[in-house]
């Protein structure tokens, strides 16, 4: 039996995140995690540690000895600080002791198995279990095109046919079959254990959920930057006068916006500038643009856009503000087509932009919208998947190659859904013409 | 006329000649009915048996003390071991027998099976008594046969009907009259019955084949026999022929296809993909300019040659044109079109795993009957039905089944009872889970000890196998612990790494660099195995690596296969279970939990209800029975 693990509470930012362990192994890793085994069912705070003593958490620990616990097995929880790289580091460290991450619903098949819960109380669970599923199978959809879940999909897809190929090599060895399909299979084993190998190693989406997307606010001085960072925060982190070029250094605010860390930045204003010191401010505002993921490009109704915000428009992705606009004189000549108006001092318009920002930000982190919960599956699932294409591709003959892809396609399975024998029989009927 | 057998099988087919055979063996007293004593293991299609996947299911009925094995071997002419050049898990053995041959062989092999009797008759009705179950079979000369259990292994007469181009005829067998009385009687059980289709090609005088235009195909040498108890083949051995298709036969198929049954729409039911008549083939395939043609030989004193590739239903006369289109065949003869059938079958979810009838208690389906194609599937469903059916008629209760991490022939009926069929199911061994461990090289090692404690294998098989198990055991325990260092590989001339580890025999013989010759030098025992012992060793080396990897998976699979769904469980009232997982199991009624996953659509959170409500109805009976 394995030992596993899984996020406990709800996947997101949170003060704090519970880490449920189970299994055999619980013990020895709890062990290795935090040194001494706290007293049984006690709360203890430990410092957490990796195997090269590198300290990831400073966590409340509960050690549970089966068979009282909720699977019935030796279990731990850790209830660590909230951050998505703590979650991340501490299940990092248990799967280098031997853990994996559960497979939907598996702590509560152990509880059921071992005869830890009833019937009325696994129903209940069960039902969080499908509404968990449900939530993954929208966020897969909403993240089409590019999130990891579609992704496996279509690797699944491209493997079921790879397997058909290589069945119909066994099957039908005497059925006047493709001579090059033997080639085929080998060249597509290839090329899918390239894309998802390369994919594992720039899982670009993730880095962005453990350090935050970076949206820059930009604009001429005076334009409301600070207001919008205010209005957008809900609190004063920025100084906000109307004197033009009270912003001389870069402004920092942490936030979420559609599930995500954001760091949102208000910036001096872009204009020739008076003093050294403001002069700075802008220099480093230029250089926020150039690094942001995202700028939020303003352009004050009350004037005539500038030129240095444009030209930046030009350069880097960019949503336009046009803002005060409850100033009126919106559309004044120049005025990028479709700018959002919106005026931080009446709130009008601000439920659009944020709408907005949201958007963008789902979009500049494919698959970073998934569960936390899912990630770690997600990566030991397609890791698995590429050991056993590997394995495939050294397989010595064509039935281990095939056991080989059937056990790539099962790992993806736990992504995608199973692919029965029947679905790979039905692919090798639709091309091959099998049949004396 | 009153009489009354433990078992009654009515059927002669390959199905009905197992399980007939098989309930005997196993002590029923046994009756067989069927229509023609003469037509007992007839070949109605092609005279081959075995195959990949095919020959699995062989060398499991043989290693149940099977006759369909025996009976190849005696009748064979012209044997190959497919996939030869693959891994020892897909080898299939095939036959092609002669016809008449076989029929005798198979008849031989039931005239001296004890406690059978063979009888040609028609069943016109099953009587049914009061638990609904089948009390006697009614035959058409007003016999009533009182019976513990009834095995129908009806094949396709039951409403076959025969199309010829535009010509139906009511039939099962070509010649044979369908069974309408039983498809009557069987009706009236108000079993589900669906419909399918099956063809067969022309048969052609081999008298007339161009055989010198033809690339010839000769059979293996030496012949690999299909029974574990052949020492070898001694009978004739003839060589086939192969030739194929043209673009002018495509152009005559294409310029006719309104007049096949199958397109013109007289034929409703779905065909099998994996055996499409040359018509499918020509549409669905358009690009490919030639199909490749079989001509094998269906005796040695027959002339009939039977072109395997080119099933048809077409009218006679574009039959004749379609011939005389292909190489070799120009002047061929044709002795009997080729026709497609269309004939009811029953779905099988309606079947326990021992091939009983849910709702008919005694009454067992084996065969085609149960939707499946081929001689082999019918006879290993034959075989545990006859099995099953000695043991209800001598008041057992628990059906005797084969896993599907056991046999193919686990498999076969896992698939029939819990998925049901779409088409005509054939075997095939990417159907198989564990296809590395279920092997037909190593059927007996798997199933005769299983065979033997179900009472079916006979005393000499059961010797022979056990002398040979406890070779092969002690060969493996050996070679497990039998280590030697990489200096001493080394200088047996086999190159590892010089890392001070010793190895295994096992891991040894795994390396592709170990040849024989070394071996035997680094072990010089293994020169005194058995050839067959010695193959088990080589085969389990082989595969070791693979197997040890999915080991986990394995058990979790078997542990879930072993969990038992009692018959009487109430879906509905399982809490947790969606109504639309309420319905797909309350329709598949699967028989364990591991059959429960492989329903289509049953969620992971269905399966963890299902196991949650087994667990504690199986802790309450232990509770109630303490």
């Amino acid at each position: 039996m394995d030992t596993i693990f899984a996020l406990a509470t709800a996947p997101g930012r949170a003060a704090i995140a519970v880490l449920r362990l189970s299994g055999p192994g619980s013990r020895e890793m709890l062990a290795g995690l935090c040194g001494r085994l706290p007293t049984p069912r006690q709360a203890s705070l430990r410092r957490l540690r990796d195997a090269k003593g590198a300290v990831l958490d400073e966590a409340l620990v509960l050690w549970l000895p089966g068979p009282a616990s909720y699977t019935g097995e030796d279990s731990a929880e850790l209830h660590l600080h909230g951050g998505a790289a703590v979650v991340e580091g501490v299940g990092a460290a248990l799967v280098a002791l031997g853990a994996r991450p559960a497979e939907a619903g598996e702590f509560t098949r152990r509880a059921v198995l071992n005869g830890r819960m009833d019937l009325t109380a696994a129903e209940g669970v069960i039902d969080l279990i499908e509404a968990e599923t449900a939530t993954q199978r929208r966020q897969a959809l909403r993240l089409a095109g590019g999130g990891l879940a579609a992704l496996s999909a279509s690797w699944s897809d491209r493997l079921a046919d790879l397997l058909a190929r290589q069945e119909a090599l066994i099957e039908f060895e005497d059925e006047g079959l493709p001579g090059a399909l033997e080639r085929e299979v080998a060249a597509g084993i290839e090329a899918l254990a390239g894309e998802m190998a390369a994919r594992l190693a720039g899982d670009v989406g993730g880095e962005r959920v453990r350090e935050g997307l970076s949206i820059a606010i930009l604009g001429p001085p005076n334009a409301g930057k600070s207001s919008l960072l205010n209005a957008l925060v809900g609190r004063e982190a920025a100084i906000v006068s109307a004197r033009a070029g009270t912003t001389r250094d870069v402004v920092e605010v942490r936030m979420v916006l559609a599930g995500l860390p954001v760091v949102l930045a208000d910036t001096a204003g872009l204009r020739e500038a008076a003093d050294e010191v403001e002069a700075e401010g802008v220099r480093r505002a230029l250089g926020r643009g150039e690094e942001a993921d995202l700028v939020l490009a303003l352009l004050p109704c009350d004037a005539p856009p500038d030129p240095a915000t444009l030209a930046l428009l030009a350069r880097r992705p960019c949503l336009v503000v046009a803002s005060k606009a409850d100033f009126g004189g919106a559309g004044s000549g120049g005025m990028p087509a479709g700018g959002l108006a919106v005026s931080a001092r009446t709130g009008a318009g601000m439920d659009e932009l944020r709408r907005a920002l949201e958007a963008e930000v789902a979009r500049l982190a494919p698959g970073a919208g998934e569960t936390l919960l899912a990630r770690p599956r997600h990566r030991a699932a397609i890791r698995d998947a590429l050991g056993w294409l590997a394995e495939a591709s050294k397989a010595p003959l064509p039935e281990l190659r095939a056991d080989a892809l059937r056990e790539a396609l099962r790992a993806l399975g736990r992504l995608t859904g199973r692919v029965g024998a029947e679905e790979i029989l039905d692919r090798v009927f639709a091309e091959f013409c099998i049949g004396k | 006329m009153d009489l009354r057998f433990d078992v009654v099988v009515i059927g002669g087919g390959h199905a009905g000649a197992e399980a007939a055979a098989a309930a005997a063996r196993c002590g029923a007293r046994t009756l067989l009915l069927t229509h023609r004593l003469d037509a007992l293991g007839e070949m109605s299609c092609n005279p081959a048996i075995g195959g990949v996947g095919k020959g699995h299911l062989v060398r499991e009925v043989d290693a149940l003390d099977g006759l369909m094995g025996r009976a190849a071997d005696a009748a064979g002419i012209h044997f190959k071991l497919l996939n030869r050049s693959k891994g020892p898990a897909v080898r299939g053995p095939r036959a092609q027998a002669d016809r008449g041959l076989y029929r005798r062989a198979i008849r031989a092999l039931l005239e001296e099976t004890l406690g059978l009797t063979l009888r040609a008759g028609v069943a016109e009705g099953l009587e049914r008594g009061v638990d609904g179950g089948i009390d006697a079979v009614l035959t058409g000369d007003g016999a009533r046969i009182a019976c513990g259990a009834v095995v129908v292994t009806a094949g396709t007469f039951l409403r076959g009907e025969i199309h010829l181009g535009p010509e139906r005829q009511p039939a099962g067998r070509h010649g044979d009259p369908a069974s309408l009385g039983l498809a009557l009687s069987l009706a009236a059980l108000g079993l589900p019955v669906r419909r399918l289709k099956t063809g067969t090609p022309p048969r052609l005088d081999g008298r007339t084949i161009d055989w010198a235009a033809v690339e010839p195909q000769p059979g293996d040498d030496p012949a690999e026999p299909l029974s574990w108890m052949t020492e070898r083949i001694t009978g004739p051995q003839v060589s086939c022929g192969i030739t194929a298709t043209t673009p002018e036969t495509h152009a005559i198929i294409r310029a006719n296809l309104g007049r096949a049954p199958v397109h013109s729409g007289q034929i409703q039911g779905p065909g099998p993909r994996y055996c499409p008549s040359i018509e499918d083939k020509v549409v669905r395939f358009a690009e490919r300019e030639r199909h490749q043609i079989f001509l094998e030989p269906e005796g040695l004193d027959d002339p009939t040659v039977y072109p395997n590739g080119i099933s048809t239903s077409l009218p006679r006369d574009v039959q004749d044109a379609v011939i005389a289109s292909i190489p070799g065949l120009s002047r061929a003869r044709i002795l009997r079109h080729g026709y497609a059938i269309e004939y009811d079958h029953l779905d099988p979810r309606a079947l326990r795993p021992g091939l009983e009838v849910r709702e008919v208690p005694r009454l067992f389906l084996a065969g085609q009957v149960n939707g499946t194609t081929g001689y082999e599937e019918a006879a290993a469903q034959g075989l545990l039905a006859g099995i099953n059916a000695a043991h209800r008629a001598g008041g057992g209760r628990e059906p005797r089944v084969l896993l599907r991490t056991e046999a193919y022939a686990g498999v076969l009926v896992d698939d029939l009872v819990t998925q049901g069929v779409t088409e005509p199911y054939r075997m095939l061994t990417a159907r198989a889970e564990h296809r590395l461990r279920l092997r037909a090289d190593n059927a007996g090692l798997r199933l005769t000890e299983r065979g033997i404690a179900w009472g079916c294998v006979g005393p000499e098989r059961a010797a022979r196998h056990r002398a040979f198990a406890r070779a092969v055991e002690d060969a493996l325990a050996r070679a497990r612990a039998e280590l030697a260092t990489p200096a001493a590989l080394a200088l047996a001339g086999i190159p590892v790494n010089q890392d001070g580890i010793p190895r295994s025999l096992l891991e040894v013989m795994a390396l592709p660099a170990a040849a024989g010759p070394a071996l035997e030098a680094a072990f010089p025992w293994l020169r005194d195995l058995p050839r067959g012992v010695r193959e088990q060793l080589e085969t389990e080396a082989l595969y070791a690596p693979y197997l040890s990897r999915q080991a986990a998976e394995f058990a979790a699979l078997e542990r879930e296969e072993r969990l038992p769904i009692p018959e009487d469980v109430d879906f509905a009232s399982i809490a947790g279970l969606s109504t639309e997982m309420r319905q797909r199991l309350a329709s598949a009624r699967p028989a364990t939990l591991g059959s429960a996953g492989r329903v289509p659509g049953i969620t992971p959170a269905a399966l963890v209800a299902l196991a949650g409500h087994l667990r504690r109805a199986h802790s309450a009976a232990r509770a109630g029975a303490a």
